[in-house]
């Protein structure tokens, strides 16, 4: 009889393995399918094009690669921004992205399906967020199971925080970054799991597709040695953390030396100090415990007691050199970027680009719910789930968790870090409250079963009369409760459990009712979630912000002004003429309309950006002065104030005046501010309306409706009719969002005080006369 | 005073050689491995203090290949020491094999650095 049993039940798990491996993959191609769609809504709506500022810059950059070839981009030096700097691409952009969706596109053309690079490039994303989910599968796997792991990838498959970065046409670095990030962290904690070099060997090189991928890298090589340091301190040292964390260090370094944007910046810059110095600890640490091996406990202590007094000499030497080596540079070692993170209040003080970019403002309450939505709730409820049982898996995520958290707080862009830990503790989450409400159900119904199993285990029965006592009372409410409801078979005669685990499981269990309603609830809650995810997706976070549209009574209106006037600018001008308007255009302008910018959206040089914020800032003819010692031949400004299109130059202005000002002393934003209030009305001061900026967006503006209202500023302009002297307007976009204007050239006569000036100078044709003021 | 500390440290010396001699043979090779492994280590830091560290390149590269292996191999000792219960059934052959392949990956990269 038992014989005949035994396969029986054998077959009949490994059956329902099987089913449930199936059933898995399924789920998880349904959930690759899912984060892929629904990031296509912009395609939908507007077009397959792609969108934002930097993505442009990518997108050109891998134009370049797919023409040229790999060595080309990697010793590419660009001439048609930072006129007259340059610009050392190969050497200051993360390749990372570039060479992906490069690559993916050879690999297409080989196979002799035509893809063009830009339906490459705009749907990189979507593909790799599919890719990412998997990756949550698997590292929500190695932490508490698959069901856990299901659940996370599902989840991540549609928060709103990651499909804010990377829908269809967001062709930036976060888009591979984030599938990185959690790759990198999943092959991190199952080398700690399996304690196998081959899995070590691994990350390190998902760590340096993530080096290559996102300056965000700097996150995985200071959270993974605080892990590991959380790991000795509380006692969870062993073998396998050496063996997850030590090659991590040296092949991580050197393979981040190796991409040209960090360089020598791996081992010199404090971002990866601790990294190193957790390696040095976790040394001491593997030879303290090997010498405790091996040594009786007496001599340990002796051992202990020696060392200790020298080696904290040997320590504070160290220390003090470290101490002092770090305090010689200004910022600690810090780059800006990294400092602002620390201290929030650093960048307003001392680098104003950096605290003018939006994304780099701290987050409102509101855009955490808007982002996370459900997950906000569900994330202490997992932090929980972790501490039960603690392994070192859990504990990474609980880190994980908490640090993202912080971090988020600081920088609203790095809501996006947040977004896949949010999933995993959501996904434990989740899957433990259906575990146990599953579970309760299946016990309340399955009585017989139970009883089948109680049958077999009577040779503990005489010890536990007071936990069979129990278990009675726990059984004969369980027996009501069925009878009330008039559901169930009989339940046969309780034989004495006495299983210790028994009682715990019986312990877990909830009441029917309960359990079935707290199973629709949470239905319910990812029935909102999932409403909330996709709305998001399809309004928030769908506009290409290159096309805008607004719903009026006669229908929907597009305003494609900026394509309309980059692709005047490129058909209209000569190849080698230079364009300037503020750093945000930068990127679309060179790839869009092929010309040569200024200053672009990369914002690594504050003096040239001051330089062009002075000239937008000072009256006509020193802004003149300015652009044409630049060499600049047309100016372009952003204006809304026809339509009502709020980021326009207008309102980025005092940003200019101040980025100006940092450098330039003459320029002082209390020149521009009536009474501390930024103004463009008949209050405004004369600095601000004879400035070039004011000029410029306004210029005729009168003539559209007679009174010059302005539909952001929401007042009429001060300055209404006046004349451009050194400027003239060249084209001006359909709803006035875009308005270019070419540098009228130097006068050929001169009159006046400097005819006294040029009999002095020696030769009319000398560099000196840029210098030479023709406007006197 | 320093009659009882002379005294413990020699026997420290003792109890640590005596332990140390019992190891088997194969561990006793690899930790020679990674004592010449840092050694080198520290003659290229010694040089770079004496002729200055330029190219930076290949001084980093030369030594963290040299703390690389020893790293390595140091993983390799605790897969393979008879001790350690946690790795009771990985096959000797397989670490020596993820030995290999790890140096493989650092020696290609130590190669594309050198300059």
């Amino acid at each position: 009889m038992a014989a005949l049993e035994s396969p029986q039940p054998a077959t009949a798990t490994a059956m329902r393995h099987a089913f449930g491996n199936v059933l898995s993959v399924l789920i998880l191609v349904l959930i690759g399918v899912l984060a892929f769609s629904i990031r296509l809504f912009s395609v939908i709506k507007y077009e397959s094009v792609i969108h934002e500022f930097d993505p442009y810059f990518n997108y050109r950059v891998t134009q370049f690669l797919s023409k040229n070839g790999i060595y080309e981009f990697w010793n590419w030096f660009d001439d048609r921004t930072w006129y007259p700097l340059g610009r050392v691409i190969g050497g200051t952009v993360y390749p990372g992205l570039t060479l992906t969706a490069g690559t993916i596109w050879w690999v297409l053309n080989s196979l002799n399906i035509p893809l063009s690079v830009e339906t490459v490039c705009v749907f990189t994303a979507p593909v790799f967020s599919a890719f990412a989910s998997w990756a949550t599968y698997l590292l929500t796997k190695e932490v508490k199971g698959s069901g856990a792991g299901l659940a996370a990838a599902a989840l991540l498959a549609m928060v709103p925080s990651y499909i804010s970065r990377s829908v269809a046409g967001s062709y930036d670095n976060e888009a591979v970054a984030i599938f990185a990030l959690i790759f990198t962290f999943y092959l991190y904690i199952k080398t700690l799991n399996t304690g196998s070099l081959f899995y070590a060997t691994l990350n390190a090189l998902a760590y340096f597709y993530m080096v290559c991928s996102w300056g965000g890298y700097t996150f995985i090589i200071n959270l993974i040695p605080m892990h590991v340091l959380l790991c000795i301190v509380t006692g969870r040292y062993s073998p396998r953390l050496y063996i997850a964390y030590a090659p991590l260090v040296v092949l991580g370094t050197l393979l981040a030396a190796l991409v040209p944007v960090v360089g020598f910046n791996a081992v010199l810059t404090s971002e990866h100090f601790a990294s190193f110095l957790v390696f040095i600890i976790i040394h001491v640490v593997a030879l303290v415990y090997y010498i405790k091996g091996i040594l009786t406990p007496k001599m340990f202590k002796v051992a202990v007691t020696l060392v200790v007094s020298i080696g904290m000499v040997v320590c504070l030497i160290v220390v003090a050199i470290l101490v002092a080596l770090v305090a010689s540079s200004p910022t600690g070692g810090w780059s800006g970027r990294s400092l602002s993170l620390l201290d929030p209040t650093y960048a307003s003080k001392y680098i104003p680009i950096i605290a003018s970019v939006s994304e780099h403002q701290p987050p409102t309450w509101p855009s955490y719910f808007m982002d996370i939505n459900v997950l906000a709730f569900l994330v202490p409820a997992g932090i929980i789930a972790c501490f039960s049982p603690l392994s070192d898996s859990s504990s990474f995520v609980v880190l994980y968790i908490v640090m993202s958290v912080y971090f988020s707080g600081v920088m609203v862009r790095l809501m996006l870090v947040l977004a896949p830990a949010a999933c995993i503790m959501s996904g434990i989450a989740l899957s433990q409250a259906f575990d146990v409400f599953t579970g309760s159900i299946k016990y309340q119904l399955g009585g017989s079963s139970n009883s089948a199993d109680d049958a077999e285990d009577t040779n503990n029965a005489p010890k536990d009369d007071a936990a069979a006592g129990k278990t009675d009372k726990g059984e004969e409410t369980v027996k009501e409760r069925s009878s009330k409801k008039g559901k169930k078979k009989e339940r046969e005669p309780v034989e004495k459990p006495s299983i210790k685990s028994k009682i715990k499981k019986k312990a877990l269990v909830l009441p029917l009712e309960a359990s079935i309603v707290a199973l629709l609830l949470l239905i319910m809650l990812g029935a909102f979630y999932v409403i909330h995810c996709v709305w998001a997706a399809a309004e928030a976070y769908s506009a290409p912000s290159i096309v805008l549209t607004s719903q009026s009574r006669d229908g929907l209106h597009v305003f494609d002004d900026f394509r309309e006037s980059y692709a005047w600018l490129s058909h209209n001008t000569d190849v080698d003429d230079k364009v300037a308007s503020w750093w945000d255009y930068g990127y679309q302008t060179t790839a869009m309309a092929n010309r040569t910018v200024i200053v672009d959206n990369n914002t690594w040089n504050n003096t040239h950006i001051a330089t062009v914020g002075t000239a937008m800032s000072s009256p006509e003819k020193a802004a003149w002065e300015i652009f044409n010692s630049l060499d600049v031949k047309y100016v372009l400004v952003v204006f809304g104030g026809l339509i009502g299109y709020p980021s326009d130059d207008i309102n980025k202005f005092l940003w200019m005046v101040r980025i100006g000002g940092g450098v330039f002393p003459h320029i002082k934003e209390a020149d521009y501010l009536r009474d501390g209030q930024y103004r463009i009305d008949s209050e405004a001061t004369p600095t601000m309306l004879n400035c070039l900026m004011y000029k410029l967006s306004y210029y005729r503006f009168v003539e559209t409706d007679g009174k010059g209202y302005d539909r952001v500023r929401r007042t009429e302009i001060g300055k209404k009719n006046f004349k451009l002297t050194h400027f003239e307007e060249v084209f001006t976009s359909h709803h006035w969002m875009v308005r270019i204007y070419k540098l009228k050239p130097a006068r050929n006569r001169i009159r006046g005080k400097a005819k006294k000036l040029k009999s002095k100078t020696s030769s009319g044709w000398s560099s000196k006369s840029a210098k030479k003021n023709p406007w006197i | 005073m320093v009659k009882s500390t002379t005294k413990d440290a020699q026997d420290l010396f003792r109890s640590l050689r005596s332990a140390y001699v019992a190891t088997p043979t194969n561990l006793k090779l690899i930790d020679m491995y990674v004592c010449f492994a840092v050694f080198t280590a520290l003659i290229q830091v010694a040089y770079m203090a004496l002729v200055g560290s330029f190219p930076f390149n290949s001084f980093l590269s030369g030594v963290l290949s040299c703390i690389g292996t020893a790293v390595l191999a140091v993983c390799l000792r605790i897969q393979v020491n008879k001790e350690n219960k946690e790795f009771k059934d990985l096959a000797p052959e397989r670490a020596f094999a993820d030995f290999v392949l790890c140096n493989i990956v650092l020696h290609l990269i130590i190669i594309n650095f050198l300059g």
